[in-house]
């Protein structure tokens, strides 16, 4: 007994102890030091300042209903969406009659905002995690008339806004083609700061 | 399959293939003591370990020993682990007024994280501290996966040593494992992600007003120092609830290149490892395409699927381009999607970058199904070459060895009675906690509550909880409510039955195997290398799963494809 | 008994004789050889065996084959389901016709029939062998010699260990022992099934050992005995051909594991369909579950299991090898370095003529008819090898005397006038005849001693190179010249060549023990195709290196027969010991060859070989066949909730009880179908393991995955036909 606790309790109990320092503290300490120094604007949520406020993360999207905002995928995060403190998706699977139904609204509903034809897909389906900053070149383009009737200026106007914040693949195969509506829509409000382009850009 | 996900998938396999020599080498120095770059700088802090915990490293353990010891630490760990999530909201480092877990969900998680499942029933940004974010849930990443590796490591040795009576010490193994392996790769791995836009903070959750004025609250923390070794130790439990799906998890195509690539490098990498314990690489290689190949075929299959999209979709949709985005983020796409289904569960990881409950029938199956393999392709670090080694190898060649007219072996040493005895009791334990578990889930009330979707999809939800929770995988058809009492504690059970019910046999076999002379081999010798052992070890194990779950999975996804191809929804 | 005598009479008449010609390794086969008779196949044996197999359904007996039991308990629950219903109670949920429950319940009452029946069918010849090893055991008297010395008569069994016993012409000797005193020819029939008696003499090691139930046709025997009543070598013989005593060897117990955990996952995945059928909202057919289970479960090698390992120890017996344990077998297929004695297991162990050369200036025959004169008395095997060479080279060298035919012979012979016999001292012998003189032949340097002059040059470099290739070199001289050379050379038995090579192939090594010297012992490993030799070895010698092949991972077999050769025997993983040897050899070896053959190893190991192989194949196509039982039984089990699934109905059943009850019937008839598979051996052919490997995958493997789609298929057309369901 003696030994058991001199050689299996006593080490299996210090162990966990010593471990929790090095891997629970020493190593999120020094991995956050590094961060802070090297990287502060990502370390810290890569938030978007505008006038010295932050309007949020460009890594996180946002809700957008108004018709002059370039509008973003579905979000099942938190209640209303976009909540970036309960991220997640709808979890409903290929065959539920709910599914089909809330893509089948979200056709309809972009079909009737944006003056008909097929919707991309990425416009109709929620994303996983509910935050997704992102929309395809294609729902972006289908949304290009409407945000530029409704700013007043021309189509081409807009598509050149979209072609400033689509980022390609990275060496042309990595991901997925995709515009970032937050920095589109402020650039379309003409509230981007140089330099706040995609996170990946500005290490 | 659009050229672009089969150029990730490419890349990302190349990857693993130059990695593997590498990394399985270093880690063989690693673990045996010998030098290594990094020993001069941490060889005295292994020391100072050592001398603090009262850990003798010279001396061995027997395998009976080394369970005992891995099964303590185990529960020191899970008690530890219990008691701080039972107090989070009066321990410090409580960033928004978060409650403490309830019983049932703090015994689930301890239980979840210790076990290398990391199977999440709170949500990772609502319901865990700073504190237990990185004192707790990341110590066990840790932990567990050196652990894994350790036992591994101890079945190596059990393998090629002769007429032995040890098998290693635990306490060194885990130690080593720790501060040689992870830990340098994960500083490393860390910093990359916080460059790529992964928050590594103590502020806690932002608030701001958006451009319609709305008022966001984002949740940020230190998240890369947890995210790198999420991936890397197989331990998958997201610091968000979205898990790699989230943007501030992976926010890059870049970061999930790398996060796949994290996932895969120690498992894989362990296959060169024991080549180098075996005294034969060509033995870890031919382990390695056994694993690589159904890894591959799994992941294409998904990544097909899911680009092609989801038929019952309306006209009105366009999905030629990106396919079934349900669940999946715009700068990932699909196909990727499916590419990181089958990575997370082939490795036992479970992080996911979309999800898994809204992927297309037939592709939900390649996730079940690699976890109902019991995690061996390439499985969790070390978790799935020990998994391999013993319903793979051992049984493979049991029945490869009385086809050539020997009494079987493996590297030598005679499979007897008792080693097939130890494999059988794996592969029984894995079949009944998930077929176990999932039937009682199925015929009780909380059980049948737990579903969020309804038909076949609903039976693959309760399937794929225990499938994941006995693999020690993790991830989810998220759908199914699980925190309740019910799958708090059933899973729990099905999680600790998957672990120790593997390990504990494991390391008999090892201690059985060390105990044998080693028969030389000769042309009558079968020979566990090549083309024909990749395709007899590929059988064996594709079999014994196909055997065991057919009909459940015919119940499930397959029944689910087929009625989705004949236009029904639930 | 009655059943066993009437077998002896039809089986067994013969003795066992007719079994020991070897079938070629390849020729497992049933009939590969043409004296083979009617073999534990023959129509008698299975009508015989057809008793015991309804014994043995006793489920007391069944219990110790989970898997057939488990198929025995679901047959009994299937027909008090169909009772139940058929009496008007209330049937188990989602129950079906009851003409259907009859059926299934029928067929699976034949599924463990067959399999107790396959292990009926194996035993039979062993049985009806050891009632005729039973009345060869029958009590006796024997006249033992008291401490007085006087001879009393008591009965066989009174005989202990040590007591002395005197047996006398026609006599049956009473129990194992060894010969004291006294020569006597012994006809050991009862035992190996050879009728020429053999030899009996004290003091030879090989020839002193004598076994109860022999008979002593000539002279008396004074008799030490061996072993006590019921140790006796008959009685372990019956004991082990009966298989009463047949324990399960380490593999099969390890396969039986293999099989009762394939059972209880299988059992698993069928009773949780009961629940995952209730979620689809189906109540799954109780009949159905128990018909998927049993397709499910490893019955096909669970039935044929114990009917592999008996008729793999038959097959030895066939060989006249008795091996002491079905381990040894088995143990006889790993093995990977064979030890063999040179003498009398490579060789004939005779060293026999095989040129004869003239001196320079002889003519040739002349010094041919020298050596035929100089051997011409001599009864040794090697002077008679010398006269058959002689007078076939003389007809060839057409010798005018025309000693080559009988008459010249007796012409020749006619002319000797004194024979000189071989001496230790002079180490020459021969003849003087009233022609020509003095004619000798003998060692070298003896006939150098007798010559006129010094032996010619020419001759002492022949003699030189004939040594060096290791053969032996004989000089013949008449009273002052040296005529020539005869060499005698010890010879490769016919065949062992191929059967080396054969060896080599499947990675066994072969290893030559000799006395000799290291530069004859090279020539014959070189002659015989041996892989390696030991020279001058001493029985020391061969137990240090069976220890150093062992501690280096090898499996070693051997065959002796001295009591000197019990130690390495003992320490060997296979040891063969000579009927023909002492007791000491025989209790240290697990195997005893009643022929005293030495070359029976080899036969032995391909048994060995075979037998794991019909195990592995069969185990792999019962676990094969399981994939298309599956694709026959989970869609009728669920069509009716989900009638897309349909869709797994790739064979095209006709109904989903159809569907059920061919899967089952396929199932049954299917071990009916592999007894004489299971019986006879998969066939083996000496290959490197990967290739045997990759051969019995695609038969067994491949082959074990498209036969039930075939077979269910047929018979589902057949049950549709017949309307059966």
């Amino acid at each position: 007994m003696r030994s058991f606790l001199r050689h299996v309790l006593l080490p299996a109990v210090m162990l966990l102890v010593v471990l929790t320092l090095i891997t629970g503290a020493a190593y999120p300490a020094l991995v956050t030091a590094v961060a802070q120094i090297a990287f502060n604007r990502q370390a810290n949520g890569s938030m978007v300042i505008v006038n010295g406020q932050a309007v949020g993360s460009s890594l996180i999207g946002q809700a957008f209903s108004d018709p002059k905002y370039f509008w973003g995928r579905p979000s099942a995060a938190g209640r209303d969406g976009y909540d970036a403190g309960d991220s997640g998706g709808t979890n409903l699977g290929p065959t539920s009659a709910q599914l089909i139904a809330n893509v089948t609204a979200a056709v309809e509903a972009a079909q009737k905002a944006n003056g008909g034809g097929p919707v991309p897909v990425d416009l109709v389906t929620s994303s996983a995690s509910g935050l997704d900053p992102d929309i395809s070149p294609a729902a972006a383009e289908y949304q290009v008339a409407r945000v530029a009737a409704a700013r007043g200026i021309t189509r081409d106007a807009v598509r050149a806004a979209v072609a400033r914040h689509t980022e390609q693949p990275l060496l042309g195969f990595l991901g997925e083609p995709r515009v970032n509506v937050l920095e589109l829509n402020l650039d379309l409000d003409g509230l981007l700061s140089p330099g706040a382009g995609t996170p990946g850009a500005s290490g | 399959m659009p050229l672009g996900d089969l150029l990730t998938l490419t890349t990302l396999f190349l990857a693993v293939v130059l990695v593997t020599p590498v990394l399985g080498h270093y880690i063989w120095l690693a673990m045996e003591g010998e030098p290594t770059p990094l020993r001069p700088a941490l060889r005295p802090v292994e020391r100072l370990v050592y001398r603090v915990s009262g850990v003798d490293e010279t001396s061995e353990m027997s395998w009976k020993g080394y369970t005992v010891a891995v099964l303590v630490m185990a529960g020191v760990a899970i008690l530890a682990g219990y008691a701080m999530l039972r107090l989070q909201d009066v321990l410090p480092l409580n960033q928004g007024g978060i409650p403490a877990m309830s019983p049932d969900l703090a015994f689930n998680t301890s239980v979840s994280f210790e076990t290398n499942t990391n199977w999440q029933n709170y949500s990772g940004e609502a319901g865990a501290t700073y504190l237990i974010q990185t004192g707790m849930l990341a110590v066990r990443n840790f932990t567990s996966a050196a652990t894994g590796l350790a036992v591994a490591i101890a079945l190596f040795r059990g393998l090629t040593r002769r007429s032995a009576k040890t098998i290693g010490n635990y306490w060194v193994d885990l130690t080593r494992g720790v501060l040689y392996v992870l830990l340098p790769i994960s500083v490393v791995g860390a910093v990359v992600l916080v460059w790529q836009g992964v928050p590594q903070t103590w502020d806690p959750t932002r608030a701001v007003t958006t451009l319609q004025g709305a008022v966001q609250n984002i949740a940020i923390g230190p998240v890369a120092s947890q995210e790198w070794i999420k991936e890397l130790g197989n331990n998958g439990g997201g610091f968000f609830n979205a898990n790699s799906s989230h943007p501030f998890e992976n926010p890059t195509p870049l970061t999930n290149w790398l996060e796949m690539l994290a996932l895969l490098a120690v498992p894989f990498a362990l296959t060169f490892t024991f080549g180098r314990y075996a005294g034969s690489q060509r033995q870890g290689w031919t382990i390695f395409a056994a694993m690589m190949l159904v890894l591959g075929v799994g992941a294409v299959f998904a990544m097909h699927l899911e680009a092609a999209g989801n038929p019952l979709f309306p006209a009105g949709v366009d999905q030629t381009v990106l396919g079934n985005m349900e669940g999946k983020e715009a700068r990932f796409g699909a196909g990727v999607g499916g590419l990181f289904m089958a990575v997370t569960t082939g490795t036992s990881t479970g992080a996911v970058n979309s999800w898994h409950d809204s992927a297309q029938p037939l592709s939900g199956l390649v996730p079940l199904f690699n976890m109902e393999l019991g995690e061996v392709t390439p499985g969790g670090i070390g978790a799935g070459m020990y998994g391999m080694l013993i319903i793979g190898a051992i049984l493979a060649v049991f029945i490869a060895g009385l086809m050539v007219g020997r009494t079987p072996e493996y590297l030598g040493k005679k499979v007897e009675a008792y080693e097939i005895k130890m494999a059988m009791l794996t592969t029984l334990v894995l079949g009944a906690s998930i077929l176990g578990f999932t039937a009682l889930a199925t015929a009780t009330d909380p059980g049948l509550a737990g579903p969020l979707n309804r038909g076949p999809h609903g039976f693959s939800e309760i399937l794929y909880a225990y499938s994941s929770q006995t693999g020690n995988n993790g991830s989810a058809f998220a759908g199914l409510s699980g925190d309740t009492p019910f799958y708090n504690i059933t899973g729990a059970l099905a999680m600790l039955i998957g672990r120790y019910g593997m390990i504990v046999p494991i390391l008999a076999l090892a201690g059985s195997m060390a105990a044998k002379r080693r028969v030389a081999p000769s042309l009558g010798t079968f020979p566990t290398t090549g083309a024909l052992w990749v395709v007899l070890l590929i059988g064996v194990i594709v079999i014994v799963g196909a055997l065991t779950f057919f009909p459940a999975l015919a119940l499930g996804p397959i029944s689910e494809q087929l009625l989705q191809n004949a236009g029904k929804t639930f | 008994m009655g059943i066993a005598r009437s077998l002896m009479a039809l089986d067994l008449g013969r003795g066992t004789r007719r079994f020991q010609r070897f079938v070629t390794l390849g020729g497992a086969k049933p009939g590969g050889e043409a004296p083979r008779p009617r073999g534990v196949l023959d129509p008698e044996l299975l009508r015989a065996a057809l008793p015991h197999a309804f014994r043995k359904l006793d489920p007391r007996l069944l219990v110790r084959n989970p898997v057939m039991f488990v198929v025995e308990l679901t047959a009994a629950l299937v027909t008090i389901t169909w009772a139940a219903h058929t009496t008007g109670l209330e049937p188990l949920p989602g129950s079906s016709g009851t003409g259907f429950e009859l059926q299934i319940a029928a067929w699976l009452w034949f599924t463990v029939l067959f399999a107790t029946y396959a292990e009926a069918v194996a035993e039979a010849r062993g049985r009806a062998q050891a009632a005729t090893l039973r009345r060869t055991r029958s009590e006796t008297t024997a006249r033992r010699r008291r401490a007085d010395g006087l001879l009393e008569t008591v009965g066989s069994s009174e005989l202990r260990r040590g007591d002395i016993i005197v047996v006398e012409e026609g006599q049956t000797i009473a129990g194992d022992g060894d010969v004291i005193e006294g020569v006597g020819f012994v006809n050991e029939a009862a035992i190996t099934g050879e009728s020429a008696p053999v030899l009996k003499e004290p003091g030879t090691d090989i020839r002193s050992s004598v076994t109860g139930g022999t008979t002593l046709v000539s002279d008396r025997l004074v008799i030490r005995i061996t072993s006590n009543p019921g140790e006796t070598f008959l009685d372990r013989m019956i004991a082990l051909v009966e298989g009463a005593k047949r324990q399960r060897t380490p593999n099969e117990i390890a396969l039986a594991i293999l099989l009762a955990g394939l059972s209880i996952v299988f059992l698993m995945a069928t009773v949780t369909l009961r629940p995952f059928g209730a979620y689809a909202g189906i109540t799954v057919d109780t009949v159905a579950l128990v018909a998927l289970l049993v397709c499910l479960i490893p019955t096909t090698i669970g039935g044929l299991l114990s009917a592999i390992g008996i008729a793999g120890m038959d097959r030895v017996a066939r060989f006249n090898v008795l091996a002491m344990s079905g381990r040894a077998v088995e143990a006889s297929g790993d093995v990977d370095v064979i030890l063999l004695d040179k003498t009398g297991t490579i060789t004939y162990g005779n060293r026999l003529a095989a040129s004869i050369s003239p001196a320079p200036g002889i003519p040739e025959a002349e010094a041919v008819r020298a050596a035929l004169l100089t051997s011409i008395r001599d009864e040794t095997p090697e002077g008679r090898s010398v006269v058959e060479l002689a007078r076939k080279r003389l007809v060839e060298l057409d010798w005018p005397a025309k000693a080559g035919d009988d008459a010249g012979l007796a012409a020749l012979a006619a002319t000797i006038a004194e024979e000189i016999p071989f001496r230790a001292e002079t180490r020459t012998s021969g003849v003087r005849t009233v022609t020509s003189g003095l004619v000798l032949k003998g060692a070298v340097d003896a006939i150098a001693g007798g010559l006129d002059g010094p032996l010619p040059p020419d001759i002492a470099a022949q003699a030189d190179r004939i040594a060096d290739a290791g053969a032996t070199p004989l000089a013949i001289r008449d009273d002052g010249r040296v005529l020539g050379l005869i060499e005698l050379k010890d010879t490769v038995k016919e065949g062992l060549v191929e059967r080396f090579a054969e060896f080599r192939r499947m990675g066994i090594r072969t290893v030559m023990i000799t006395g000799d010297n290291p530069r004859t012992a090279a020539t014959i490993a070189r002659e015989a195709g041996v892989d390696d030799f030991i020279a001058q070895a001493t029985p020391e010698d061969k137990i240090a290196f069976i220890r150093k092949a062992q501690a280096d991972g090898h499996l070693v077999a051997m065959t002796g027969d001295g009591t000197n050769d019990a130690p390495a025997l003992a320490q060997s993983d296979v040891g063969l010991a000579m009927n023909s040897g002492t007791s000491a050899a025989k209790e240290a070896a697990n195997m005893v060859d009643l022929d005293s053959d030495p070359t029976k190893l080899l036969e032995v190991i391909a048994i060995g070989k075979q037998l794991l192989i019909t195990r592995g194949s069969i185990t792999t196509f019962s676990i094969a066949n399981d994939v298309a039982k599956y694709f026959a039984i989970v869609p009728a089990m669920f069509v009716s909730v989900y009638p897309q699934l349909g869709a797994l109905n790739i064979m095209g059943l006709a109904t989903p009880q159809s569907a059920i009850l061919s899967a089952v019937i396929f199932n049954a008839l299917i071990i009916i179908a592999l007894i004489p598979l299971a019986i006879r051996g998969v066939a083996f052919r000496a290959a490197p393991a990967s290739e045997l490997l990759r051969r019995n995958l695609l038969v067994y493997g491949l082959g074990g995955i498209i036969a039930p789609f075939l077979g269910i298929k047929a018979i589902d057309l057949l049950v549709a036909a017949l309307h059966l369901a």
